[in-house]
């Protein structure tokens, strides 16, 4: 009884801490400027079961790519040991689930014990190949303090919570062999799980029952904690992505890569020279910024893009500035972007709901010029991003702030662009010398 | 190479004898002014001579598409660009263009129907393919027979509008060995001049993005560099030049490849 209000008190808190949460990322992420994303729903539909659910750009880096797909099932598939732990916690029962299931819950345990071996043994890969093996990409500047501490943290808890499932199952299965299980008793002196029958008996059969049901419940109570745990630590964290890779590929830019967004602010001032019956797009009165030079000038697309990232860097081992050296680095700009909207969202929680002007803003105090004219354009991040995350937008849309609104951009791209003014070229060539190679040799 | 004289007729010269061209070729400002672009420039008129294929160009007419003003982020100038030639084009109802440039091909493909201009587009290794295909062009490999050829992906043509395999198929009819560096497809590794880089000093770094790619396409000691892009085209020959291999290696566009083999 005591025990069955801990839990409800516990779950409790957990969920409400978490709802408000998400609340409050949610608030962050509509920041940003209204777009309306609803075109072709099905297309969107398929690009988030093939992108997200079944991880098809992860494929393009097939080690990682089977690592992260065991993990990915093994959290999936036990979460229904979960719903057991909270029909149990609830009521006080002890594997409720069993009596009714028969041979499909020894099958499903035992499917969870064979992916959390396999989860445990990619985990520990993970935790060497940021720390040992120190894979390039893994080991950027961009990731000291808090997003190193945070990915092995995470890995961590992972090893915490596999250590507590294998105690929980595997004191059960030396108890239920006693017949001393709180479990009711179906026949059979073991639980026929797959691992734990074996590794129960080697790591516990000289403990008395008492202290058996100890550890059974430290591991059952610990598996709920680092659930919970998981649960509130989720929204400070990279790994928000396991749940914003969806609606992040729902969102996806369903057009050719090389398509970028026409400005229609920019197309009331010029389409009227052209077409004097041209009806403006935007709103005369609201006139907005040209590009971007803070988190609230981007689209929610692109700060939703930010919260989705899991800093794994795919897009800066591709950019092809990256790897030349340079400080561009689009895994940065979305970490940025990020860090940037969490600090509005914290200035407006402290200032009563109101964003209260901070001196600061995200090009300037976070990313550099330097950063935003070394891109090439190339896709080469946007295709890498396995939740399709896109870079390039936030990089042009800075570049169309600093040029529209700042005139600031390299002084070479100064004499391009009154080149193109003047002759229609971004050289210096007459227009009327266009055609002059047709004569040439 | 062929002495005949190219034929090029004006889209107004065309208009004014009352004829209607097939297709516009869309030249770009490298392949007006660029004196190592005008050459594929010319290899593409010799295609199409060749085929007899009834085309017109712009000529003066004819205006950056605005391509580098909007990768550097200056809207307006694009926009300005866009507009004067969707009118020109409007005006004179073109319906179908080729370019000798991925930059012109993605720019007028994808950002000019927002603005009005609405045409079949295909970039010139896509309209050599549909010759092939249709028999209209007969090829053989010529001087390139035998010869390894690395082609390298324009990102303009490849990541951003997802063509890869125009230019491969019509360089595997010059029966050639055509190799592929590990980058290569949808990771194509950028030459280092799109997004408006050609027209600027890279920033500070331990390495230029071409001579980077020039290294993974020359580890292949190919005979020939193949690519599809003006851009492309100066970035990789410099690329060739900085290792001393302009002997060994030559950077050729896919048209080139075609026009010289078969001696169009």
């Amino acid at each position: 009884m005591l025990s069955s209000i801990l839990f409800c008190l516990l779950f409790g808190a957990g969920a409400v801490f978490f709802y408000l949460q998400v609340k409050k990322i949610r608030r962050n992420i509509f920041l940003g400027k209204a777009i309306t994303i609803n075109d072709n729903k099905s297309k969107r539909w398929k690009t988030m079961l093939l992108v997200a659910f079944g991880q098809k750009k992860m494929f393009a880096r097939p080690i990682p790519a089977l690592l992260h797909f065991i993990l990915y099932s093994a959290f999936i598939i036990t979460q229904i040991e979960l719903l057991e732990i909270i029909v149990d916690g609830i009521s006080g029962s002890h594997r409720i689930f069993r009596p009714y299931l028969g041979g499909f819950y020894t099958f499903m345990i035992s499917l969870i014990e064979i992916l959390s071996v396999l989860a445990f043994i990619a985990t520990i890969t993970f935790l060497a190949r940021r720390n040992l093996l120190k894979i390039p990409r893994l080991v950027m500047n961009e990731l000291n303090g808090w997003p190193k501490l945070d990915a092995n943290l995470i890995l961590l808890a992972e090893i915490t919570l596999i250590i507590f499932i294998f105690m929980m199952n595997g004191a059960d299965e030396v108890l239920y062999q006693r017949g001393a299980s709180h479990a009711i008793n179906t026949g059979g002196n073991s639980l026929n799980f797959s691992i734990s029958q074996y590794l129960g008996p080697a790591l516990y059969s000289g403990f008395p029952d008492g202290g058996l049901h100890v550890i059974e419940r430290i591991g059952w109570w610990g598996h709920l904690l680092m659930v919970l745990g998981f649960l509130c630590y989720l929204p400070f964290s990279k790994h928000l992505h396991i749940v914003l890779a969806f609606p992040n590929t729902y969102y996806s830019n369903l057009n050719k890569k090389g398509k970028l967004s026409t400005l229609d602010s920019v197309t009331d001032v010029v389409a009227p020279n052209f077409d004097p019956s041209y009806q403006p797009k935007t709103d005369p009165n609201n006139p907005t910024r040209f590009g971007v030079k803070d988190v609230q000038d981007l689209t929610w697309k692109n700060l939703l893009d930010a919260y989705t990232c899991t800093e794994c860097g795919r897009c800066s081992s591709s950019c092809p500035q990256n790897i030349t050296g340079k400080k561009l680095s689009p895994r940065k700009i979305m970490m940025d972007t990020r860090d940037r909207m969490v600090e509005v969202g914290k200035n407006i929680d402290f200032n009563n709901g109101k964003f209260v002007d901070d001196g600061k803003s995200l090009l300037g105090n976070y990313i550099t010029t330097e950063e935003i004219w070394a891109c090439n354009t190339c896709n080469a991040c946007v295709e890498a991003c396995p939740v399709n995350i896109n870079p390039l937008e936030i990089i042009v849309e800075i570049r169309r702030y600093l040029v529209m609104e700042e005139s600031q951009n390299p002084s070479e791209l100064t004499n391009m662009f009154s080149n193109l003014e003047n002759n229609g070229a971004p050289w210096q060539f007459s227009p009327s010398d266009r055609a002059n190679w047709i004569n040439e040799n | 190479m062929n002495s005949t004289p190219i034929k090029v007729p004006t889209m107004a010269e065309m208009i004014a004898n009352g004829e209607v061209p097939e297709i516009l070729f869309w030249v770009g400002c490298s392949g007006s002014f660029d004196d190592r672009a005008k050459k594929i420039t010319k290899a593409i008129i010799r295609i199409l001579n060749h085929v007899g294929i009834k085309f017109a160009i712009l000529g003066a007419e004819e205006g950056c598409t605005g391509d580098p003003a909007k990768r550097a982020g200056n809207e307006f100038l694009f926009q300005m660009q866009a507009m004067q030639n969707i009118t020109v084009l409007n005006g004179y109802g073109v319906k179908k263009i080729v370019t000798g440039c991925p930059h012109c091909f993605n720019t007028i493909k994808n950002e000019y129907p927002s603005l009005g201009g609405n045409y079949e587009i295909v970039h010139h290794t896509q309209l050599v393919q549909e010759l092939i295909n249709a028999g209209k062009l007969k090829v053989s490999g010529g001087e390139f027979k035998g010869k390894k050829i690395v082609f390298h992906d324009p990102c303009y043509l490849g990541r951003a509008n997802d063509v890869y395999e125009a230019p491969r198929e019509v360089i595997k009819k010059l029966d050639v060995e055509l190799a592929e560096m590990k980058r290569s497809r949808a990771n194509g590794f950028c030459c280092g001049a799109g997004g408006a880089q050609l027209f600027k000093e890279a920033e500070k770094g331990n390495k230029e993005v071409n001579v980077e790619r020039a290294e993974e396409a020359l580890s292949h000691q190919p005979d020939v560099i193949a690519v599809g892009c003006p851009f492309c085209n100066t970035m990789m020959t410099d690329g060739v030049k900085h290792f001393n291999k302009e002997g060994q290696t030559k950077v050729l566009d896919v048209a080139e490849l075609i026009a010289n083999a078969n001696d169009l």
